[in-house]
């Protein structure tokens, strides 16, 4: 793979020997910085027992914690697609005053730092907080439960949907809504076959993209959970607790579980976008 | 003509009036409960917590705020973050720049896709497993271990693992900005350079700096952001030890766990205002270039 392009490149300069530089400093620094962590990770799960391998990853605390964290992150990855569908709908389609405020304050979970996010959600929904005290007289605690995963979660997970739908509504052609609309259909069959189709490529990778950042999210769930094993303890936390109590098999091995996850989560948002290309043209 | 009679009736009837009234009522009806909805939801989960910052942070006065400045290890913070910045973001400017060099300009080598998606692997890893692997290969038990103690050289628990750490985490930014602008603007104009005699050096300053400059002050913004707010993957490398190993987001943490609140949202405040100036910049980067960046982060 190496050499390939580096003798391309030579045979079209041959004068010049620059050119190779990129690529040193790319497969260079790739290797250093990433692959070689990678390998340590994987090669350090294969010198355990495969049947160690298996205890450790089903151990129950384990299995709970894959539970809280996969299945909130899918939770608020889902919310935050269709209240990012509709976000973007109105950022696209109308105007109003103060939009341009909210369309710029949409990048606000990719900037602000997690541990802030984590501390400012904890103190407005904890039970005498802004928004938790107007929950805590109905008995629902938000603050340091496993509300409070969600609601990091859709913190950070928020801004995906709506920026991979924006540009594909931006440019969809409204004639063939109106078209829709002509003959007869009401907004419902509009929407559904007429709009829905051409940006659900869209909806569905940034959905993939939130849910992948949701998992593996740990600044900000660890500030507003109580992590409490079986209740609202996440798989990036667990590996956390592993390693301060320097239980490196557990922490690897789950580290590793995790790591396949989200190998299988970036090929899953590689085909959706490569789906997505294809609609468009 | 039985049939078809009541139904020319019914389309002439009701239609017209329908679309001249009640639908764009009931249109209007629904764009203001949709906007409701906007606002509603960026409140509740954006707007309310972003100014919750600046409320507690200033609540007891500005006096608590400064004095917070004054404090030994809050001043170690923001040096450590500042140093942290100051690698990643040269680092990862230079890797960065290479990185889109090759993918950009070498469409046809096997595997390109492959090392786009390598280059993403950071953006999908856990912070926390990022940290893992580093403790992995340059703790104690690491790979590395026995070398690095034998050399008394400190990486884990030390500020060389934090830079690692904050670089991993930072990589693909400048790389993922820079090369759909190194597409667009093709090649004709660095070939005409090549033609005229000018040296790779001269032609990467004069041709292709210029021309990608947006592109390229919009990722090294958004590496440094990362670079001055990660979390996860510094904490898990840096131990954690106040004065020594702790960056401002980590400084957050701890002050709000030892119910040290006005300390934690001081800090918080600093790192809010870096991400509001990232913001802005890219708002009017945006406004510049007509351009939407990429936004996968």
């Amino acid at each position: 793979m190496t050499s390939s392009p580096l003798s391309d490149v030579s045979r079209r300069s041959p004068s010049l020997k620059l050119p190779s530089i990129p690529w040193l400093v790319t497969f260079g620094y790739l290797f250093l910085m990433l692959l070689l962590p990678t390998a340590a990770l994987i090669l350090r799960t294969f010198t355990l027992s495969p049947a160690e391998i298996w205890r450790i990853a089903t151990s129950p605390v384990a299995l709970s914690a894959y539970d809280v964290t996969f299945m909130t992150a899918l939770f608020a990855g889902l919310t935050n697609g269709i209240a990012g569908l509709i976000i973007a709908w109105v950022l696209v389609r109308y105007d109003f005053p103060g939009k341009r405020l909210i369309d710029a304050f949409i990048d606000l979970p990719f900037a602000l730092p997690t541990a802030v996010a984590g501390l400012t959600l904890a103190t407005v929904y904890s039970e005498n907080g802004w928004i938790g005290s107007l929950f805590a007289p109905l008995g629902i605690k938000i603050a340091f439960t496993r509300w409070g995963v969600f609601l990091a979660m859709l913190f950070i997970s928020l801004p995906f949907v709506i920026r991979t739908v924006q540009p594909v509504l931006q440019e969809a052609e409204r004639e063939v809504e109106e078209a829709a609309w002509s003959l007869g259909a009401d907004e419902w069959q509009t929407f559904w076959r007429v709009v829905l189709p051409p940006i659900l490529p869209a909806v569905l990778t940034g959905i993939a993209l939130g849910f992948a950042r949701a998992v593996g999210e740990y600044g900000s769930v660890v500030i507003v959970a109580s992590n409490i094993p079986f209740k609202d303890l996440i798989a990036p936390v667990l590996i956390f607790q592993r390693l301060e109590q320097y239980d490196y098999a557990g922490a690897t091995v789950i580290g590793t579980v995790m790591l396949l996850i989200s190998l299988v989560m970036l090929l899953a948002i590689n085909l959706l976008q490569a789906w997505g290309q294809r609609y468009g043209n | 003509m039985a049939i078809d009679a009541p139904r020319f009736n019914s389309l002439s009837k009701n239609i017209p009036p329908a679309s001249h009234d009640s639908v764009p009522l009931r249109r209007r009806l629904v764009k203001f409960a949709l906007i409701g909805f906007v606002i509603f939801y960026i409140g509740l989960v954006l707007f309310i917590p972003a100014l919750n910052v600046f409320v507690q942070a200033f609540s007891g006065g500005l006096e608590p705020f400064l004095e917070t400045f004054t404090k030994r290890p809050f001043i170690n913070a923001v040096g450590l973050t500042l140093l942290m910045a100051a690698v990643a973001v040269p680092l990862n400017t230079v890797f960065g720049l290479c990185a889109a060099w090759a993918i950009a300009r070498n469409k046809k080598f096997p595997g390109r896709t492959l090392l786009m998606s390598i280059i993403d692997l950071p953006f999908s890893v856990s912070p926390v497993v990022a940290g893992l692997m580093l403790v992995l290969l340059y703790g104690r038990n690491g790979w590395f271990g026995p070398f690095l103690e034998a050399n008394d050289i400190k990486i884990i628990f030390a500020v060389p693992g934090m830079i690692l750490a904050t670089s991993f985490v930072s990589l693909p930014f400048v790389a993922r900005e820079v090369i759909p602008v190194l597409e667009e603007i093709g090649t004709e104009q660095e070939e005409a350079a090549k033609t005229l005699g000018a040296s790779e050096w001269q032609t990467f300053w004069r041709v292709i700096l210029p021309s990608i400059k947006w592109g390229l002050l919009y990722g090294v913004l958004l590496t440094n952001g990362r670079a001055m707010g990660e979390f996860g993957a510094v904490v898990v490398v840096s131990g954690n030890i106040s004065g020594k190993t702790q960056t401002l987001p980590l400084f957050v943490e701890e002050a709000y766990k030892q119910y040290h609140t006005e300390s934690a949202y001081t800090a918080a405040v600093l790192l809010a205002c870096l991400a509001i100036v990232t913001m802005i910049a890219k708002a009017l980067l945006e406004r510049r270039t007509g351009l939407k960046p990429e936004s996968k982060h």
